[in-house]
């Protein structure tokens, strides 16, 4: 009974180690994007004649070296303070200024050389624009197709869920005519329009509301409540979960779409961030540095975004699953 | 906009084309190597995250999904730069292995392998949490009662979680390979379907017959075929894994 209980220990163990171990490897590109993006560029140590550049380094440098170097210099200073050498430390200190220049260069030239930050804007606000109205929509779609009865709701129905079957990528063409017919072309809502019936969203709402009594709804109408009411003071409150996956969904999507800006918009200042990045790296000037700072700025969001509903994550993806 | 009626004329091009057949079979082979091995790391490393506490379910739960959440752009800028010939990190390790650098992306051998590569390298957080899911809902008193049988561990994970996890398997291959269909950002970031036309897929074909050619009938010709692949695929394997229950 005691090996037994040791093997399981062990067995845990292994398991524990191979998980992180695992996890570690899936989270070194991300790792890699930062450390890239902090690295220090063509730097002069005293000790070399020759600036040499650590973003382009053969070995790479696996963390920014800027760190152990303004530690460095920091030491030095200290010590020459300690000497009472007043112009060797003036030296040191330049250098560390140098440093931290240098390892916050991507960023400095990113804001002030290109357009992330417009595109960080126009990401954001296209896609909350865009979630706030498929989540509303959807909503109402739902609603009707869940607890209301008219001629030809099964057909409407099925027309809708049929249409989650065409990826996107299948009608680029014809929806590319569509928004230059309507001169929504190089326009943002050329991005908006086209989503907004999103019908894996309608379908969603759907399922969902099939679930509320139709007491409820029947008690409020006796009560003398207007459709209006009914769908703001009743649906909404009890589809709020439901609309809280929606609407992170939603804007996962929206903000990492990509092949449709990249089709509708070639005006610099309307671009999105993933369009963006793209013309950063098209340009062909931007240094790997530059490149992995861009995409820092573009990481952070959804991750930081991640962490703070990772809930409603896990909840969007099972619904799907486990159906 | 005019049009012209032609007939058949846009998809007997699309055929003829060697752009466009290279990039069916590169997109058929893709999606060969890399949707099993979607599925098969998700249920791998679900299998071992799920008899962990509730605590260490979430951690990695939320450390494999996290890679995955920034864009594919993101994703494919760093990879480019960890496939660079002369500073990336795959060379590092290549040559710390004490093999020759090898030219990743650039020569059409080893292109597409290495699209492979990163496909598969990249964690599969969305299966391993719709797994999870569904690991969590399989009746415990099944696993109790193959265990009084005397069934050891890796029995009534393949006699119990496996079978009852078959309509999420069947949801996964699906959802990947429709995915997998329409591979398209990696592409345009990367390799822009070269070298010649050896990392050439169906959707980057017709972004460049659409948007950069202006064939709109024949990029809607591709489109359709597209279409049909991504309908004959869900049908074909929603037909075999639900055949091979009875």
């Amino acid at each position: 009974m005691k090996s037994n209980d040791v093997n399981h220990k062990i067995g845990k163990l292994l398991i524990y180690v191979s998980l992180i171990f695992m996890a570690l490897v899936s989270l070194l590109p991300l790792y890699w994007v930062f450390s890239t993006s902090l690295q220090l560029p063509s730097y002069q140590n005293e000790n070399m004649e020759e600036p040499i550049n650590f973003v382009e380094s053969a070995p790479p440098k696996l963390y920014p070296v800027g760190i152990g170097e303004y530690f460095h210099q920091w030491q030095e200073r200290e010590k020459a303070e300690d000497a009472g050498d007043q112009k060797d430390a003036a030296y040191h200190d330049q250098k560390m200024d140098e440093v931290v220049t240098k390892t916050f260069e991507g960023f400095t030239v990113l804001f002030e050389r290109t357009k992330i930050l417009r595109w960080l804007f126009n990401s954001l606000y296209i896609s909350i624009l865009a979630t706030l109205a498929i989540v509303l929509i959807d909503t109402m779609s739902g609603y009707v197709l869940a607890k209301k009865n008219f001629p030809g709701k099964m057909i409407i129905f099925w027309a809708i869920i049929s249409t989650m079957m065409i990826p996107e990528q299948v009608t680029l063409v014809p929806t590319f005519m569509m928004v230059q017919k309507l001169q929504l072309f190089n326009t943002h809502w050329a991005l908006i329009f086209p989503s907004l019936a999103l019908a894996f969203g309608v379908f969603l709402m759907r399922q969902f509301l099939l679930a509320i009594p139709n007491e409820l709804i029947e008690a409020a109408k006796i009560d003398g409540a207007s459709e209006w009411k009914i769908f703001w003071t009743i649906i909404v409150p009890l589809a709020k979960p439901a609309m809280a996956v929606l609407g992170i969904f939603t804007f996962v999507l929206m903000w990492n779409s990509f092949l449709w800006p990249i089709i509708v918009l070639n005006d610099e200042n309307l671009l999105t961030l993933p369009a963006g990045l793209k013309t950063l790296q098209d340009a062909n000037l931007a240094s790997f540095k530059l490149l992995m700072t861009g995409a820092t700025v573009a990481a952070i969001p959804m991750i930081v975004f991640f962490l703070l509903f990772q809930k409603y994550f896990v909840k969007g993806l099972s619904m799907g699953g486990v159906k | 906009m005019g049009s012209t009626w032609v007939g058949m004329e846009n998809y007997i091009d699309a055929f003829e084309s060697t752009a466009f057949r290279i990039s069916l079979w590169n997109t058929f082979l893709y999606t060969i190597v890399t949707v099993p091995a979607f599925v098969i790391t998700a249920l791998l490393i679900a299998t071992l995250v799920q008899p962990l506490g509730k605590m260490s379910q979430s951690f990695f739960r939320a450390a494999f999904y996290l890679p995955t959440v920034t864009s594919m752009v993101i994703i494919a800028m760093v990879w480019r730069w960890m496939y660079n010939y002369k500073f990336g990190l795959f060379n590092y390790i290549v040559g710390w292995l004490g093999m020759e650098p090898v030219n990743w992306l650039g020569q059409s051998d080893t292109a597409l392998l290495s699209l492979m590569i990163m496909s598969i390298l990249i964690p599969p957080g969305a299966g391993i949490i719709i797994y999870l899911a569904a690991m969590n809902e399989i009746d415990q008193t099944l696993y109790e009662a193959a265990k009084i049988d005397g069934a050891n561990a890796f029995q009534r994970w393949l006699r119990i979680t496996i079978p009852m996890l078959k309509p999420t398997t069947l949801y996964l291959f699906i959802l990947s390979t429709i995915g997998s269909f329409q591979v398209f950002t990696q592409i345009i970031m990367m390799t822009g379907g070269g070298p010649g036309n050896a990392t050439e897929t169906i959707v980057h074909v017709i972004y460049k017959t659409a948007f950069r050619d202006f064939k709109f009938g024949l990029a809607s010709a591709q489109s359709v075929i597209l279409f049909f692949i991504i309908m004959i695929f869900a049908i074909f394997q929603y037909r075999t894994l639900r055949s091979d229950h009875h």
